[in-house]
């Protein structure tokens, strides 16, 4: 997992409550064997006009012109704005996956759905829960000015406006740690790689025959 | 202070270490690898830029999607028709080529179900943790060895670091004492034994199944008990390590040589439960009164013997057991009341982890043996569980004592016991399966799975119907009595 560096990125608002994993990527995308590639459909029946099927050229498909992602302005965002419970549905990891190969770093809203909670985390995004005012706020200042950026300070534990205003919010310590760290669970786990080998050494000696290979 | 149960020796030899949270660091001495709950883990660790820990703990062979017909196998992966599952093997096959895991590919003749090939090959080994991306790693359990299914994630992370995150179960044991039956086996056993637990019975338990009727059964009848601990809700399932636990392992090719094998088998002796170890539930069944099991419903607790009936879900106590009673009957197009041996079966699956070692294809054999499938039985196949089973039962002969029955003879595989490759059910078809779910649409759309033993599946395909193979000539008639 790469480290979660102070970051200040272009904000695209997504204005819909209740986000559902299926409508971050739709199930005909989850019979991949891999865990990257999934950005092209990131959010794939808002974002074209077709009904998307896995292993299409995605250059080629209508576009949904009047979807946020798809609008100039928003190219590049690294910020996702949304709204209430956002995330629900399925345990799916691959909407995280779909995500962070977007592009996406952080989102921000007035809730998240639990299993996406922990899943997004795993795999490096930084999720901010702000009060349902303060992301209304966002959302007018974000559409109301082009090229608008968050900076996000997870160190501090502070989102600062364009104009200067200090947003704070919570993260649980062991999640920060991890996010600040670039540690997922492997990472946390290789931490005690000494303890590893350590043991390895003492059980490969006490029972040899667990390690051995056939001739 | 009391003694230690087996499961608390294994956790105990394998504990690198203890965090605060609850959670531990448990050493993996084996990690088994199929084609689907693999591929993303191989990813995982090459997006990371990680190696695998130690390359000869694990073991791979692809065995969910593999194609049965002799036909189709004989040309390799090119044989798999769809083109996910092609993928999917495919992937396998270049994940360990790439990073030099040992694999049996699909016409390996060691190739096979991996909980059929873990054991067969002695790559599963008492005092050993085994871990697979597939819940039926309890299997492995009947060697004495702590064995869990895990998740993608997780096989990902046994991979880098040979360790799995952990937290410690509960102790149960579930006795069976007495003598079994002629023509009652391990699968009627375990099915008792989640009729009467129910399928949560087990939840957050490691089970060690003890008492001299498990104690009486050869290493396959104790595979197919374990394997079905995921059914009555524990992750594990265990056995303690005695003579046919080690006879069985003898010059298998992953299994100590000589040299070792003294050790080792001083060792394994230790694999018990103490005589003073607590349990944290004790649940006793008398094997005197197991009889022939069949499932009815859409939970394998739903099941119950070859002289009952459905039940009516009118009789039942509560207002959720009523109405999923309901559901399933409806599901299962069954009556209330119904005899069970009136029960009409279109397709008969004898095969999966649970039933296709040499002993469950021996079983089905001595019933099939000189007799026809009934002409309303549109399909009976047998699946070996892997390449070496299917050799050995040719050497038996077992395989023209299926096909002069009628039965189709394939090559092995997880086949109809999930349906991922061609074989399945149609909708509204009953089969009599020696798997280990029968879930909705479990073996196909609409598709009603009734679970049995090998023996119960064949006496079913000749007949047509259920009937109690402990009438059958191949068993003592003295014994038909208590039916
Ligand atoms: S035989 Fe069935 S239960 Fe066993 S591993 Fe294969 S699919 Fe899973």
């Amino acid at each position: 997992m790469k480290k979660f560096e102070r970051l200040e990125g272009i904000v695209a608002p997504l204005d819909r409550a209740n986000v559902d994993t299926d409508l971050i990527i739709p199930k005909q995308f989850l019979k991949s064997i891999k865990r990257t590639g999934f950005g092209v459909n990131l959010f794939d029946e808002l974002r074209y006009l077709d009904e998307g099927q896995p292993g299409q050229d995605c250059s080629q498909r209508p576009l949904n012109p009047d979807f946020v992602l798809n609008q100039p302005r928003y190219q590049g965002a690294e910020v996702l704005l949304a709204r209430r419970n956002f995330g629900c549905g399925s345990s799916r990891e691959h909407a995280p996956w779909a995500l962070e190969d977007f592009g996406f770093k952080a989102v921000i809203a007035p809730s998240f759905a639990d299993i996406f909670y922990n899943n997004a985390f795993k795999n490096g995004i930084l999720l901010i829960t702000l009060e349902e005012n303060v992301v209304d706020r966002l959302f007018a200042e974000v559409e109301s000015r082009e090229g608008y950026q968050l900076d996000i300070d997870l160190e501090n534990q502070r989102v600062i406006t364009p104009g200067g205003e200090i947003l704070e919010f919570e993260v649980d310590e062991f999640r920060k740690h991890c996010l600040l760290n670039g540690l997922d669970d492997i990472g946390i786990t290789l931490q005690d790689e000494d303890a590893i080998r350590t043991f390895e050494e003492k059980h490969r000696q006490q029972r040899p025959w667990l390690f051995r290979q056939p001739a | 202070m009391s003694g230690q149960t087996l499961y608390d020796k294994l956790w105990n030899q394998h504990l690198v270490k203890q965090r605060d949270d609850g959670t531990a660091l448990i050493y993996i001495d084996r990690q088994l690898l199929h084609e689907v709950t693999s591929p993303q883990a191989f990813e995982g660790l090459r997006l990371a830029n990680r190696k695998p820990w130690r390359l000869d703990a694990n073991l791979a062979t692809p065995d969910h999607n593999v194609p049965t017909t002799v036909k189709e196998r004989a040309e390799g992966n090119s044989g798999i028709k769809d083109p996910v599952s092609l993928i999917q093997v495919q992937t396998l096959d270049d994940n360990c080529l790439e990073y030099g895991i040992e694999e049996f590919k699909i016409n390996d003749p060691r190739q096979g179900i991996v909980h059929v090939v873990g054991p067969e090959q002695g790559a599963t080994l008492p005092g050993m943790t085994v871990v697979c991306g597939d819940s039926h790693t309890a299997t492995h359990g009947a060697f004495g060895a702590l064995a869990h299914g895990i998740g993608t994630s997780e096989v990902e992370h046994v991979m880098a670091t040979q360790c799995l995150l952990a937290q410690k179960m509960k102790n149960m044991q579930v006795r069976v004492e007495g003598e079994l039956g002629l023509g009652v086996t391990a699968k009627d056993v375990v099915l008792a034994i989640i009729g009467q637990i129910g399928t949560a019975g087990g939840t957050g338990y490691a089970i060690e199944f003890a008492g001299s009727a498990i104690e009486s059964l050869s290493m396959e009848g104790r595979m197919t008990v374990c394997n079905m601990a995921i059914e009555a809700g524990a992750r594990v399932g265990l056995i303690a390590v005695d003579d046919t636990t080690i006879n069985y392992l003898a010059e298998r090719p992953f299994a100590p040589t000589a040299e070792q094998w003294e050790g080792a088998v001083a060792d394994w002796r230790t694999l018990v439960s103490d005589a003073d170890a607590q349990f944290d539930k004790v649940v006793t069944l008398e094997a005197e009164k197991i009889e022939p099991q069949v499932s009815w419903g859409t939970s394998p607790e739903m099941v119950t013997g070859i002289s009952g009936q459905v039940p009516d879900p009118q009789a039942a106590l509560d207002d959720t057991v009523q109405r999923s009673y309901m559901r399933a009957l409806e599901y299962m197009g069954l009556q209330a009341n119904q005899k069970i041996t009136d029960i009409k079966l279109d397709k008969v699956f004898i095969g999966s982890c649970t039933n296709s070692r040499i002993e469950d294809l021996r079983e089905a054999a001595k019933v099939a043996k000189g007799n026809k499938v009934a002409d309303s039985i549109k399909l009976a196949m047998v699946v070996p569980g892997s390449g070496l089973v299917k050799r050995q039962a040719e050497a038996e002969g077992l395989d023209k004592i299926f096909i002069e029955a009628g039965f189709e003879w394939r090559e092995p595989g997880c086949s109809m016991c999930l349906a991922m490759n061609a074989d399945k059910l149609g909708a509204g078809e009953h089969c009599a399966s020696t798997s280990n779910r029968n879930f909705e649409g479990r073996q196909g759309y609409g598709g009603r799975t009734h679970l049995v033993s090998p023996a119960m599946a064949a006496a079913a395909a000749i007949a047509g119907n259920f009937v109690d193979v402990r009438t059958l000539p191949a068993n003592d008639a003295s014994n038909a009595q208590e039916a």
